[in-house]
């Protein structure tokens, strides 16, 4: 579910407000977005690539909230990790971070082949 | 929700649910030239079971279709139509490249554009690009809530409600397409939380008819306790008990079987040390989210065991839906159209699931042609009258609003206890069914029950939870029918198929829910 929001390194641009298909976040009175409905979050991960500053942090386990350490997320360098792997916004034109979907098929054979 | 919209609209087309077949239906119906308003639950763009996961494509060459039809036609146990696959592989294939310019397609090692898989989140955004640039109305956080009829009883459009703006939307329009997906009752399936079978409960209201909805019983494997359906991987692994001892758990499809069977006896784990390492650092760039969940909870997958679990997906990777009856999708409601998951897929999968590469293309596929019916019916038909009062067409479930006294989340554990467990649905039998729907039957009279709800989330809340419920009996109301064995429908009290059961299961009715048999007519001859 989504836990945390950097507020220091939110720009109030109201994307993921916009974005969050469970409408989970809404704009508080500092214009930063708070988390107003977690119980409805469904762990999709959406916001945070929706979030062109990197400050929001989903934690994967979809069942309950947990209780997270902020600095510790922040020099886990795990925030923005889901944006930057799929190539959007600055990391577009790093060839990096290439879209490589089209090479599920081969896996897909690999796997089967090395059953045997 | 019965005072006054606040948002008024009319249009020629609307089309509920901004999914992919939603968006391909607005896109069409507007090349048409027709005004189109679209309303999506969420986020058109991140909603849906195709914004979260990598749609592959069933992407044949024109000179190998033949073949792909037959193999298919052989698997779907004799309720598919090759007419039918004929039109959505061509419609596949001319339509994918059309996406470039927006999706910009990535070349394979020899330089060769790759089109038959797209990445969710880049296809979502490029389709709400489409349907902007096509002119389409976007109405975000705008669930539909029921349709409409004017005073001759004819389909008008729908009313909802726009949950961030605080406030209810009426859109009048003489043709609506439901492309609403499919239902997958609140699992922790990735994507698929707004997706609680709204279209199937309003359609049937409006006075459709569902077909197919005892295939209901698919499933996908993730890391316990995360929503990552993302089942690639998974082909790789090794399985192991409580005790470590490694199961034997075959590719294929008897994996979802055997898994279930093991996890019924405790908990499994899974390792994936067989992934060769040069495609283990390259796993994040073809599927950027898939090591989430690992990344996140400080597991290396090929090297640590991990449990694992597997999620419901309903009809979402079933078969079922509103039943069509005619080639621009039309369902028994004149101007009501239906597409993708919220439409049953029957023709293009016969019994089995179109995961994989059929569902998507029939999304793409389905969405246009309804989204060109409607376009043609709304021609057709006199704009609806701005001044005329229209009559909601809700019975179940949508309550105004007031003191409430029970929360919906009671109601929707009791749907989860009969729809979710692997020996109820996975694996069924005529009396554990039967016992199941006298739950559900329960379940239904305590939503009969409710009689207000506290503020407009819990309105739609309540009108989710009473399309759950309302799906879930037809699910198993037409399972308990299909006395036999068949695709996705396995029962353990009758193993194997039966000629007797060579039909299509119609079902309808709120109240009571019923369940017709019908012949099977399919067209064999396919179109070269
Ligand atoms: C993990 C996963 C992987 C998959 N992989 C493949 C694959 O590789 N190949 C393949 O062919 N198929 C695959 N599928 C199936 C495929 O994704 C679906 O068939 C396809 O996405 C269906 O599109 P849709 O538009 O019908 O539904 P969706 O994309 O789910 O869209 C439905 C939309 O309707 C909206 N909605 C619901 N109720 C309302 C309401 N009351 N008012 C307004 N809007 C509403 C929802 O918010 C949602 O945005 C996969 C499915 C899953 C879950
Ligand atoms: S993870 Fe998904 S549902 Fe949760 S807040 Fe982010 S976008 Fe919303
Ligand atoms: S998307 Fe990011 S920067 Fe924009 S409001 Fe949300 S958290 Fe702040």
């Amino acid at each position: 579910m989504i836990e945390l929001i950097f507020t220091d390194r939110c720009s109030g641009c109201g994307e993921c407000v916009a974005a969050c298909p469970s409408d989970v976040l809404a704009l508080g009175s500092e214009g930063h977005p708070v988390i107003a409905r977690q119980a409805e979050c469904q762990t999709c991960f959406m916001c945070e690539l929706y979030c062109a500053s990197d400050a929001l942090y989903v934690h994967p386990d979809c069942e309950k909230p947990v209780s997270l350490d902020p600095d510790q997320v922040l020099g886990s360098g795990l925030l923005g990790q889901y944006r930057r792997d799929s190539g959007w916004d600055e990391w577009a034109a790093d060839p990096r971070y290439d879209n490589q979907h089209w090479r599920m098929e081969e896996i897909f054979a690999l796997a089967r082949a090395s059953k045997g | 929700m019965h005072a006054t919209a606040s948002l008024n609209l009319s249009a020629d087309v609307l089309v509920i649910g901004g999914g992919l077949a939603g968006t391909w239906a607005a896109v069409a119906a507007a090349r048409q030239g027709a005004r189109v308003v679209l309303s999506e639950k969420g986020y058109c763009g991140t909603s849906g079971v195709t914004a979260t996961a990598g749609p592959g494509h069933w992407w044949v060459p024109p000179e190998q279709r033949q073949a792909a039809i037959d193999k298919r036609l052989a698997s779907a146990a004799g309720l598919a139509d090759g007419r039918w696959m004929a039109r959505t592989l061509d419609s596949t294939w001319h339509t994918l490249p059309s996406l470039d310019r927006l999706y910009g397609f990535p070349v394979d090692d020899h330089g060769i554009k790759q089109y038959r898989a797209l990445r969710g989140p880049e296809y979502m955004r490029s389709m709400r690009r489409l349907a902007s640039e096509h002119g389409v109305t976007l109405l975000d956080h705008s669930p539909a809530l029921e349709l409409l009829r004017d005073d001759a009883g004819a389909l008008a459009g729908a009313r909802g409600l726009q949950r961030q703006a605080g406030r209810g939307w009426e859109v009048r329009a003489p043709a609506v397409v439901m492309a609403t997906g499919g239902c997958a009752f609140h699992s922790l399936l990735l994507g698929s939380r707004n997706n609680t079978g709204d279209g199937y409960l309003m359609g049937v209201e409006a006075g459709a008819e569902l077909s197919g909805m005892e295939f209901s019983a698919y499933y996908c494997i993730a890391p316990a306790g995360s929503t990552m359906t993302r089942s690639m991987v998974y082909t790789f692994g090794r399985y192991f008990d409580a005790s470590g001892r490694e199961l034997d758990i075959p590719q294929g499809p008897a994996f979802n079987y055997a898994l279930a069977r093991a996890l019924l006896e405790g908990p499994v784990s899974c390792r994936l040390d067989r992934i060769p390492a040069a495609i283990r650092e390259r796993l994040r760039y073809v599927q950027p989210n898939l090591m989430l969940p690992f990344d996140r909870s400080g597991i290396d997958p090929f090297r640590d065991t991990f449990p694992v679990t597997l999620h419901g997906e309903g009809t979402i990777r079933g078969v079922g839906g509103l039943r069509l009856i005619d080639d621009h999708c039309q369902t028994l409601v004149p101007g009501l159209f239906a597409a993708g998951d919220a439409a049953s897929r029957e023709s293009v999968t016969g019994a089995i699931s179109g995961g994989g590469a059929v569902n998507s293309s029939w999304a793409l596929s389905s969405g246009q042609w309804a989204g060109q019916g409607a376009a043609l019916h709304a021609r057709r038909q006199p704009a609806v009258r701005p001044g005329q009062r229209l009559l909601g067409s809700a019975t179940v479930g949508l309550l105004p609003l007031g003191d409430e006294r029970h929360a919906s989340t009671a109601l929707v554990e009791a749907i989860h206890n009969e729809m979710h467990p692997y020996d109820k649905n996975l694996v069924r039998s005529g009396g554990q069914l039967q016992r199941s729907l006298a739950q559900l039957d329960n379940t239904w009279d305590r939503l009969q029950q409710q009689t207000h709800a506290r503020d407009p989330a819990a309105v739609l809340r309540w009108r989710e939870t009473a399309a759950m419920l309302a799906t879930a009996r037809w699910c198993y109301s037409s399972a308990v029918q299909r006395n036999e064995s068949r695709g996705l429908h396995q029962r353990s009290d009758a193993p194997g198929q039966s000629a007797a059961f060579d039909v299509h299961l119609r079902s309808a009715g709120i109240d009571t829910p019923w369940v017709r048999h019908d012949a099977v007519k399919s067209s064999r001859e396919v179109p070269a």
